[in-house]
């Protein structure tokens, strides 16, 4: 039963596939000239790889720039620290003076309390009158006379305000060093009570009115205030010997502030870092620019691709406009032959004869001189190179037509009547198709690298237009040549693996076309 | 074959007039042109002329007044009589710029071109006798690969890597820094070493065509009849290769490396500017940028100079050669 079933479904699949004699012409699958060029052309290993890669870059250029978040000419900037003057500071190791209100402590006084602090005596003499000089601390000493009086004092810790503008009196300035010396934690001065912390902050009532502090703090600019929280905290990492200091201000804002000790003064200089936006050139790879920053600070990666379209638009322009010429001028030449063919083939040797490269040189710096725009620029470009290039084309379907006229469906056009237009651009021209494929895909490579070698030296496409050639041209700066690849090596790659592809595409095209040129 | 020579010369001596003539166009055209920029600074110094007062000067001085056809039959019949005028750029006549130059681009050209040869037609070979093996597949990439690289990215390349990386090269320039001391022998030594990379650049990014043409070349004879009817003949591969392949490929060989012949002078534009050489491609590629029209009138010509000589050179070698294309 199983057995049957087979033989059955055997014999169906033998109906579908009818059986065809050996010499029937239906037993060969029959394939298109098109599709035996795309056969042949896929069997050729190097050739796919070169199409592969030339998918890419066009995805690349022309798909990239669509997708990329950034504009081909974007600058991107980056916060650079500056660090300015923002405050000095002293340590006082001098004696300061205070006098009592209504006590004349005149500056000869002061001298000599000086001396006598230095020399140790308790007591100095002026004008008869005996001062006497009392330690109260380490750096506080009271002036008073004999009876008593206090007519001021030495100190060394400095008392200041914590309220802009407030004058402080002696009794407060006095009682205040008085207990700061003697570690006390509260003391009164006119009629009021005060209290002191350790760290040397006055209050009253729960309201700080000054602080003391060995350290003098004074901003750069006259207009800053130094609130006393930075103050303080400044003196202590003077104290603790630091480099750096973080303050945090009443708004919340964190600065980082340098401290420099200038020995031959005995002074700090206290440098702000002030933020300063700068455009963000030759910045190395990193999430956000994956190949850097280049030196206007515009995205690598972009510009890369907008590079792309620019050199694969301009090899394909230029090659449209030298194969629009070539064909139209080879075809004519070729057709007509005699005269006609004579005077175009000397045309096209004249211009074989110019040497193009230093051409295009000349016409590049003048256009330079005359500060043309760049795209009006782009689009002279390819008009020159499009104009220079046509004469190669010419000559090759000139000597495929003149071969493709003799033969025997040509006889039988001119035997239909058909128009000459119609021979030349309908049956000619269509034979020599093939060619014209191969030395295109051939020619946008040459094309892209005359491009990018002009751009690269500065006289084809300019910026703000980004094309791989000019991308490159960073490199005539040795310090980008040695330390950033990024900028140049892609774009080089880039052009390499283009024009390697046109290349490799159409010598496998040229072996599919012609299997008999496979050599 | 005396008479095909003589019209091949006149035909080029044709060509060339009419060749100077679109170049000669496009240099009148140049509306900025050097004349003016000299014209508009002399006029800038203190107590001098009017800008269009130099300008008429400068004009008359160097022939620019005349019309149009004039100027260029002017210009033509001074430069048959070897009147070559002065560099504006260099402010030296032209030939003396000229032979200072020349002769450093022809002895890097020839270097180049002989290692082009020597490297180029044995790999050709090589890969073409062995066909579709992986040496000729590795040949073939690479000699495509040296036609598709930019000369500007190579050098670069070699550059980061023989100058900056190694240090084994200086990144520009003909001498190094201490050449006035050295003695000749160490003066030549140290040119030669700065010649090293411009040659390499030269050679490796036009030896892909050759090599190509010799592989294209060396396939079609191998294809010939007379090759099959050699190995029929039981002839040995080496020989059939080496003596019946390789002289019939000679052929087209021969009328390619004579017509480049004349190439050798024309200097390399693009590398030895990439590596400030100072041969007459970098002197002329500034004399163009910086407007100096007569010296680059005099490069362009002896460019196109170059280009015919070097048709005419394979033309006839073509027809010595190859007896069959003397009818033609």
């Amino acid at each position: 039963m199983d057995d049957n079933k087979n033989l059955n479904s055997e014999s169906t699949a033998q109906e579908a596939e009818p059986q065809y004699s050996l010499n029937d012409d239906r037993r060969v699958k029959v394939l298109s000239p098109g599709a035996m060029v795309a056969k042949r052309f896929v069997r050729n290993r190097t050739a796919v790889t070169g199409l592969v890669i030339l998918i890419f870059m066009f995805l690349f250029s022309f798909v990239g720039g669509l997708i990329t978040p950034y504009k081909e000419d974007q600058q991107f900037y980056r916060t650079e620290y500056q660090n300015k003057p923002y405050a000095g500071a002293v340590m006082n190791e001098e004696l300061r003076f205070a006098a009592a209100e209504g006590q004349n402590f005149s500056s000869v006084i002061q001298a000599q309390v000086v001396l006598a602090v230095t020399t140790g005596k308790d007591s100095v003499k002026y004008r008869s009158v005996t001062y006497h000089v009392t330690e109260e601390g380490p750096s506080l000493y009271t002036v008073s006379l004999d009876d008593g009086t206090v007519i001021g004092c030495a100190y060394r810790d400095v008392v200041t305000s914590s309220v802009a503008g407030q004058k402080l009196s002696f009794d407060l300035i006095y009682n205040a060093l008085k207990a700061y010396t003697n570690g006390a934690n509260a003391f009164s001065a006119d009629g009021k009570e005060y209290s002191l912390s350790d760290g040397g902050l006055i209050e009253l009532n729960g309201s700080e009115v000054a602080f003391i502090s060995r350290y003098v703090i004074n901003p750069i600019m006259a207009n800053e205030f130094l609130s006393r929280d930075f103050q303080e905290q400044l003196s202590a990492s003077l104290e603790n010997g630091d480099d750096e200091f973080t303050f945090v201000d009443e708004n919340g804002v964190e600065s980082v502030y340098t401290i420099n000790y200038k020995a031959s003064f005995k002074t700090w200089d206290i440098l702000q870092a002030t933020p300063s936006r700068v455009y963000d050139t030759y910045a190395s790879p990193s999430s956000s620019h994956w190949l850097g920053t280049d030196r206007n600070g515009m995205d690598m990666l972009t510009r890369l691709m907008y590079g792309g379209r620019v050199s694969l638009i301009i090899g394909f322009l230029v090659e449209l406009i030298a194969t629009v010429l070539g064909v139209i001028l080879g075809g004519i030449a070729g057709y007509f032959g005699k005269w006609v063919d004579n005077l175009i083939m000397r045309i096209v040797d004249i211009f074989y004869c110019i040497p193009s490269m230093p051409i295009i040189i000349i016409l590049g710096a003048a256009m330079d001189a005359m500060s043309v725009d760049p795209t009006i620029r782009m689009a002279y470009l390819m008009l020159i190179l499009g104009f220079l290039g046509w004469p190669g084309m010419a000559r090759l379907i000139r000597g495929q037509i003149l071969s493709l006229r003799e033969q025997e469906f040509m006889t039988a056009t001119e035997a239909t009547g058909l128009s000459v237009h119609r021979r030349i651009f309908r049956h000619l021209i269509p034979n020599v198709i093939p060619q014209i494929i191969v030395s295109v895909s051939m020619g946008i490579g040459g094309t892209i690298i005359t491009e990018s070698t002009l751009s690269f030296l500065g006289l084809g496409v300019k910026f703000p237009f980004a094309s791989w050639g000019n991308i490159i041209n960073d490199v005539n700066n040795t310090f980008v040549l040695t330390n950033f690849w990024f900028i140049w090596i892609p774009a080089g790659v880039c052009l390499l693996l283009t024009v390697l592809a046109f290349n490799l595409v159409g010598d496998g095209l040229r072996d599919a076309f012609d299997p008999k040129m496979k050599r | 074959m005396r008479k095909f020579i003589i019209k091949r010369i006149l035909l080029s001596i044709v060509i060339f007039f009419f060749v100077m003539l679109i170049i000669y166009t496009l240099m009148r055209c140049l509306p900025s042109s050097y004349i003016e920029s000299i014209a508009r600074q002399k006029s800038q110094q203190p107590g001098s002329k009017s800008y269009q007062e130099w300008l008429a000067q400068l004009n008359a001085m160097y022939g620019m007044d005349k019309g149009f056809l004039g100027g260029y039959l002017n210009w033509l019949g001074d430069f048959l009589r070897g009147r070559f005028g002065d560099s504006w750029y260099y402010t030296v006549p032209v030939i003396q710029r000229f032979h200072e130059t020349v002769w450093l681009s022809f002895t890097m050209g020839a270097i180049a071109f002989l290692l082009e040869l020597i490297i180029a037609i044995p790999l050709g070979i090589v890969a073409a006798t062995k066909q579709y093996s992986k040496t000729d597949y590795i040949i073939s990439v690479i000699a495509l690969a040296g036609i598709s690289l930019p000369t500007f990215f190579f050098a670069s390349l070699l550059k980061l890597v023989f100058s900056v990386k190694l240090g084994w090269f200086d990144l520009f320039g003909l001498v190094g820094r201490n050449y006035e001391q050295l003695a000749p022998v160490g003066q030549f030594f140290d040119k030669a070493h700065h010649l090293v990379l411009p040659i390499v650049t030269l050679v490796v990014i036009s030896i892909g065509s050759l090599m190509r043409y010799t592989r294209t070349n060396m396939l079609e004879v191998l294809n010939a009849d007379y090759i099959r009817t050699a190995r029929a003949k039981g002839l040995s591969e080496r020989k059939v290769i080496y003596r019946h392949a390789f002289r019939n490929t000679l052929i087209p060989l021969v009328t390619i490396v004579g017509g480049s012949l004349p190439g050798l002078f024309s200097g390399a534009l693009i590398t030895e500017t990439l590596y400030s050489i100072p041969g007459i491609g970098y002197t002329s590629y500034h004399a163009m940028v910086g407007g100096d029209i007569p010296f680059s009138m005099f490069y362009l010509a002896f460019l196109s100079i170059l280009t015919l000589a070097g048709n005419l050179i394979s033309d006839i070698l073509y027809a010595v050669v190859d007896p069959r294309v003397r009818i033609a």
